[in-house]
This record gives structure tokens, sequence and C-alpha cells, in this order.
């Protein structure tokens, strides 16, 4: 084959790859098979952020109770019927001056914080806790509750079920609240009360002390009893929500966002109505100064822009008003390479070089310059994306990734096309074709 | 050259507008957002009332006398309301507790007038120093990076002019182009109360990771030209070799701002409302990077080479 058809062949295939994407993203977001993935300020709904006390749980336990208390958390959630809600932990970094464990509640389309919150709330927190000094105080508070306790090894997380049960004789039978240990936590349950016979062991429900045994044996089997003064209905209502989950450690919480949905919809509208304009001024000023080029550039573009939507879905990219900026911001920056080629096929061009020598000498001379120009980009949204809040990262990794995917396009595509056309003219409409401005050259 | 001509008029405007920046900073002051400082932000709009029930003309959201005092009952403490929109209003304030959040609606509504919460954000002091801790860390980091990109563009050593020279006054427009957007924000403080927060420091970021290549793409056509110079052997004043190679950037460097500059005017006028300010921050920025590499970059470097001509006679 010879070469310029080769070149041709691989121009159409370009275009029909592009077709292909661009027709994926647009099934997939109208048969809503592959929708696009909005972050809460777009869908609207309440994010949460909980502080985890971990002053009760022995350092080596931290992670598997926060793994616990996420598990318990999401089961919760799932319960009430929030839609695709995210529940993660984090750990938050040296920077905040702490060192703190928290955990972040996602709930899209929940717009009412304060029934968000008090979802979560509900949840019990069940905490064993063994006693420092060998007699227990007159009172607690609960600010000496950790001075004068120490964490137990067994934690909320080992907790299997519950039940209710009856204890006492018939007459003065009084509720109590039966807890059933996984087989590993009967074993640390047995090695507890085994090597601390005789101390004061706390259980602990919601920060208050429930009940505060002696431990007298060793007891094997892996159940505790709480009698508290429990009513029957009350004894009833915790056995049950134990039973949804207990959460090994309080949590508190330190930080909300809530979004209306009303809100999310405008701006999501507004995102795209935006997008769709910037597209055309970009691609509208790019013919009207560089002519044939500007036009291979807008396809170029056309592609950068399908390539992109379809990397969010793959990927998938969690899009936030930020991330809308980030990406209508990269379409201004994408055709920057197209930019640096054309000026400087244009200068090859006045120096007196043929269209193919001046296309082929533009785009080797302009590469540094494209190189560079990405290379600080790149800095910046990588050292953002590092760094950032989930706000931040949204338009790090958009803006990263359209730096990437554009020279991609801008330098690979237009080069393609232009050498397809094979154009190799030293005078005439062709050449004007390939000027721009108002240079007359 | 034009611009190399009439370098000192550019010197003078640019140190005017880096001037009124720094005045603008000290008389109208930069205010942390909740970002970094902690506290909670709402956002209210009102239903507009069904015609014919004699609603304000000018719109229906109470006045801001009488919500202010229904506020601090309702014991919100250290707050600011802002009008926004046509319809609505803006709160800061500090940590709120249950009951206000569980209140809030009630509290902002009127009699006739039905407030929506749009929005509502709080956030905890631990929260707020992580996050000015991690901006002035990111601040640092790229700062530092940019540093060392300078550092490696620039380490090939060129005559008449060292390297250095060239990468300190890179460092100088970079300055020019932190303190244009600094000063433009404590004005839009004054008049529209924006507050610094994780996404201006993001602005801030992104205008200078653009603005530093715009800057040593002119230089590296300088250091090309005088190459050429020398090795065709042809005698040239360095301000006319400077000036022709500003020319042969000058429409690249104006074009990719232009294309960039469409995108964000359409962003402001048009984009979500969360990302105004924003993207008005990088227009400013992106606009002050594209001008110093043009009219500040090159003109320093002339002024320099006869400087140390001068010093040379």
């Amino acid at each position: 084959m010879p070469a310029m058809a080769q070149k041709r062949v691989v121009a159409i295939v370009v275009l029909l790859i592009g077709a292909a994407v661009g027709w994926f993203v647009y099934h997939s977001e109208v048969t809503a098979s592959w929708p696009f993935k909005l972050g809460l300020d777009l869908s609207g709904g309440t994010q949460l952020v909980y502080r985890a006390d971990l002053n009760a749980i022995q350092s080596s336990d931290v992670a598997e109770s926060m793994s616990a208390l996420r598990d318990t958390i999401e089961r919760r959630v799932n319960m009430f019927g929030v839609s695709e809600p995210i529940v993660q932990t984090e750990t938050a970094s040296a920077l905040s001056g702490t060192s703190e464990q928290r955990l972040i509640v996602e709930l899209p389309g929940v717009t009412d914080t304060q029934k968000a919150i008090a979802l979560i709330g509900e949840t019990p927190v069940l905490e064993f806790r063994l006693l420092k000094s060998a007699n227990p105080p007159a009172a607690f508070s609960t600010t000496t509750v950790n001075q004068d306790f120490e964490p137990a090894a067994i934690t909320g997380k080992d907790l299997a079920s519950s039940e209710l049960q009856f204890q006492g004789s018939a007459s003065i039978s009084e509720p109590v609240v039966v807890l059933h240990f996984t087989s590993q936590g009967a074993k640390i349950f047995a090695d507890l009360t085994k090597n601390n016979v005789g101390r004061y062991f706390g259980i602990f429900l919601d920060g208050q002390p429930i009940s505060i045994p002696v431990i007298r044996e060793s007891i094997p089997d892996g159940t505790a009893v709480i009698s508290g003064g429990f009513t029957a209905t009350g004894a009833k209502e915790l056995a049950r929500n134990l039973n949804y989950g207990a959460l090994p450690v309080p949590i508190e919480l330190i930080s909300t966002q809530t979004v209306s949905g009303t809100l999310g919809d405008k701006a999501v509208r507004d995102g795209i109505m935006a997008g769709l304009w910037g597209i055309g001024a970009v691609a509208l000023f790019m013919l009207l100064w560089y002519r044939l080029p500007g036009l291979l550039a807008t396809i170029a573009l056309t592609l950068y822009i399908v390539v992109m939507l379809a990397l969010f879905k793959f990927i998938p990219v969690t899009l936030t008003a930020a991330g809308i900026a980030a990406f209508i911001l990269s379409v201004g920056m994408a055709v920057d390479a197209n930019v640096l080629i054309f000026e400087r096929i244009k200068e090859e061009l006045r120096g007196g070089k043929s269209t193919g020598d001046a296309i082929s000498d533009g785009f080797s001379r302009a590469w540094p310059s494209i190189r560079d120009s990405n290379i600080s980009s790149m800095i910046t949204a990588v050292i953002l994306f590092w760094l950032g809040t989930s706000l931040i990262k949204g338009f790090a990794l958009v803006f990263g990734l359209g730096v990437l995917v554009s020279m991609l396009t801008a330098i690979t595509v237009s080069r393609t096309f232009l050498f397809a056309l094979g154009v190799d003219a030293k005078y005439g409409f062709t050449r004007w074709l390939f000027s721009s401005g108002i240079s007359r050259t | 050259m034009f611009i190399i001509k009439h370098r000192n008029a550019f010197f003078a405007l640019t140190g005017a507008l880096v001037l009124a920046s720094l005045i603008s900073v000290a008389a109208f002051g930069l205010h942390l957002g909740i970002d970094f400082t902690g506290g909670t932000l709402v956002e209210v709009s009102y239903d507009l009332p069904a015609p014919g029930t004699g609603g304000q003309a000018g719109g229906v959201r109470p006045d801001p006398v009488a919500l202010t005092n229904t506020l601090s009952d309702a014991g919100f403490k250290d707050f600011s309301l802002r009008e926004t929109g046509a319809n609505g209003y803006t709160l800061r304030a500090q940590s709120i507790g249950d009951t206000q959040r569980g209140e809030l609606a009630a509290v902002f509504s009127y009699q006739g007038g039905t407030a929506h919460v749009d929005q509502l954000t709080e956030i905890g002091p631990t929260i707020g120093t992580e996050l000015r801790n991690k901006a002035l860390l990111a601040l640092g980091l790229v700062l530092l990076c940019i540093l060392l990109f300078i550092a490696f563009a620039f380490r090939k050593v060129s005559k008449p002019i060292s390297s250095w020279v060239y990468g300190l006054i890179a460092l100088v427009t970079l300055v020019h182009d932190i303190i244009i957007p600094v000063g433009f924000f404590a004005l839009l403080r004054y008049l529209t109360g924006a507050q610094v927060d994780t996404l201006f420091v993001t602005a801030v970021l992104t205008v200078l990771g653009f603005s530093i290549h715009d800057t040593i793409v002119v230089f590296d056509r300088t250091r090309e030209n005088l190459r050429i110079n020398h090795d065709k052997n042809r005698k040239e004043d360095f301000a006319e070799t400077a000036g022709h190679s500003l020319n042969q950037t000058f429409v690249r460097s104006i074009n990719t701002s232009l294309t960039v500059l469409f995108t964000l005017l359409v962003l402001y006028f048009i984009g979500p409302a969360s990302t105004k300010v924003f993207a008005l921050t990088l227009l400013v920025g992106i606009t002050a990077g594209t001008y110093s590499s043009i009219f500040l970059a090159t003109p320093l470097l002339v002024w320099v080479e006869k400087r140390r001509n001068r010093a040379k006679k």
C-alpha cells in the first residue's frame, strides 16, 4: 500500500474509533446503563464526617474496629433504603495536628441533615472496659471514665448476636440482654475473664456504664449478660438494635455537608451549558484563526471530549462542580498544543518551506514546548490530587487526566489528519488555508 | 519591538497594578473561609409568593435586620448574613448545635415566606486546621517543584546573560502572578464577601503552573535566537534579539491564553454557581500570568542586560 493511502486509512480508523467512543458515551447515558457518577454537590445529598473515639480500644485493635465501625454503619444505612451510600474510613493526616480515625458517610438523596444525623446516631455503641482500681468509685462521670477504666481486649466488634431473656425467680424476674460473642470473641473473652478474676468489668452503652459486674470465674462459652434495670421494652429494643450491629467505639460528628437536590440539578444544567458554549467558543476561534488546521484541531478537540467523557464513565470519576470546571478549563488548554504546532508551522512557511516540510518541521520543533507546558501543569495536578480534599481531588483528577489525554489527541490525532490530507503546496489557495490570523503569507 | 522600546511604560504599569493589589489587600484584607477556620455556612432561598398575595416587588426575602435579630435569639454566634442572588441569604456562623441545625429552615422562614436550606456545610476545627496546613503545604510544594523546574529548564549556560538571571526573572513574574489575583480577591471580598477557601488556593496553584510555562517558552526562544546568532556569527543588539523572540512567541502566548479565557468566561457567566468565584480568580490570574510573560519577563531581561553593559563601560 502506498504511504499516503496508509496514512489516510489510519486517519479514517481514528475517526471511526472516535465515533464509536462517542456512540458509547451517548448510548450508555441515554439508556442509563453506565451513567456518569455524580458527586453529592451535583446529585444532592449529605456527607457526614465522624471522628472515632479510640480511647477505649487497644492500639492493635484500631484497624479492625474501624472496619467493624464501617460495616455496622453501612448495614444501618442500607437498612434505611438509602441508594448507593458510600461509607469509608480515613486516617487523618499528620497535618491536622492530631492522629484521628475518621468515618465518612455519604448519603445521596438525603437532604435533611438532621434526619441523616439521627439515622446514624441511633446506632448503639457497645464498649467493654476493665476498672483500674479494685473497688468501683461511688459515682461515674463521663469525664473520668477514661481515667477509671482501661481498655479490655474484647470490643463491640466481637459481638455476634444478642437476645432478650428474663432472669431471677418468676415473681421478680428481671429483663436482661444476653450478648453472644463470635467464636473468636468467645476465645478472647475466655482469656480475659480467666486473667482478670476479681476485677470489675464495665459494659458501656453509648458511653454510659450499663452494668459493672465482678468477674467471678473464667467464662468459656462466649456470653455476657447486661442487667441494667431494663424495662421489658427497653431491653427488647436494645437487643434488636445490637443485632443490627453495635459500634465498637463512640463516634463524634465533626463535619457535615448538605446540598439540596434542586441546587445540584441546577449545577448540572449550568455545567452542561457552560461546557457546550465553552467548546463552541474554542472551536469557532480555532476555525476562524487557523482555517484548515483549525478544523483539524476542532476534530481533535471533539475526540478529546468523547475520550474524556468515556474515561469519566470507565474509571469511574466522581464528577463534582469543581471537576466540571476543570473539564471546561481543560478544553481551553487542550488546543494549546495545536496552537504551538500551528504557530510553528506558520513560521516555517514564512521561512519559504513547502507546506509538507513546514508541517513535519513544525511538529518536531513545537514538541519541547508542548512537553514542558504539560509538565508544569501535571506538577500542579499531582500535588493538588495528593494533598487535596475530595473537592480538590475532583478538580485535580480531571485536570491531570485532561492534560494527558489532550497531549495525545492534540499531537497524534491532528498529526495523523494533517499528514493524511497530503497537501504539499508552495502557493495559492492551499497555502492560504494553512496560514492564519490576519497575516497574508 | 514596541514592548521592548516602551518597556519603562510597562514597568510603570506593572508597578501600578502590583501596588494597587497590595493596597487592596491592606485596605480590604483577606478573610479565611470556613474551610480553614471551621464553622458553618448556610445557603437558603425563599419561595416566590403566589401572584396576587401582595409579596414585595423587589423579592420576598425577609428584612436582614429582622432576620439578624431572629438568628441572635436562636443562639447563632459570630455570624454574618449576606444577601445572595435575588432571593436568598448566605449565613456564615460558628459551629452550630443540634437544636439550631434542627430548626434551621424554621428560623429563616417568616410570615408568608418559606425558606429552603439549599446548602449546609459544617466544618469542625480539626478539619479546618488540617485543610489550612494542607493548603500551605501544597503551595510550598508547587513553588518548590516550579523552582526545580526552572532550574532544570535553564540549566544550560548561555551568553550574554547567565542562566540564573532567567530563572530569577521567571520567579519575579511568578510573584507578580500571585500578587495580582490575591489583590483582586481582597477587592472581591470587599464587594461580595468572597472568602479564601480551598478552591481559591487551587486557582492560584493552577495559575502558577500555567504562567510559568508561558514565561519559559518566551525565554527559550530568546536563547534559541542567541544561539543561532552565535552560530552564524551575526552581531545583533541583545534588545533586538529579545524583541524579535518576543514577536515570534507573542501570538502563541495570546492565543493559548485566549482559548482558556473563553472557557473561563463561559464558566463564570453561565457555569455552576459554586465555581463562579473560582472561574473569576482563574480569569484574573491567567490574564496576569499572560501579561507578565509578555510585558514583564523579556523587558526585565533587556533591562538587566543594559545595566550590565553600562557597568562594564
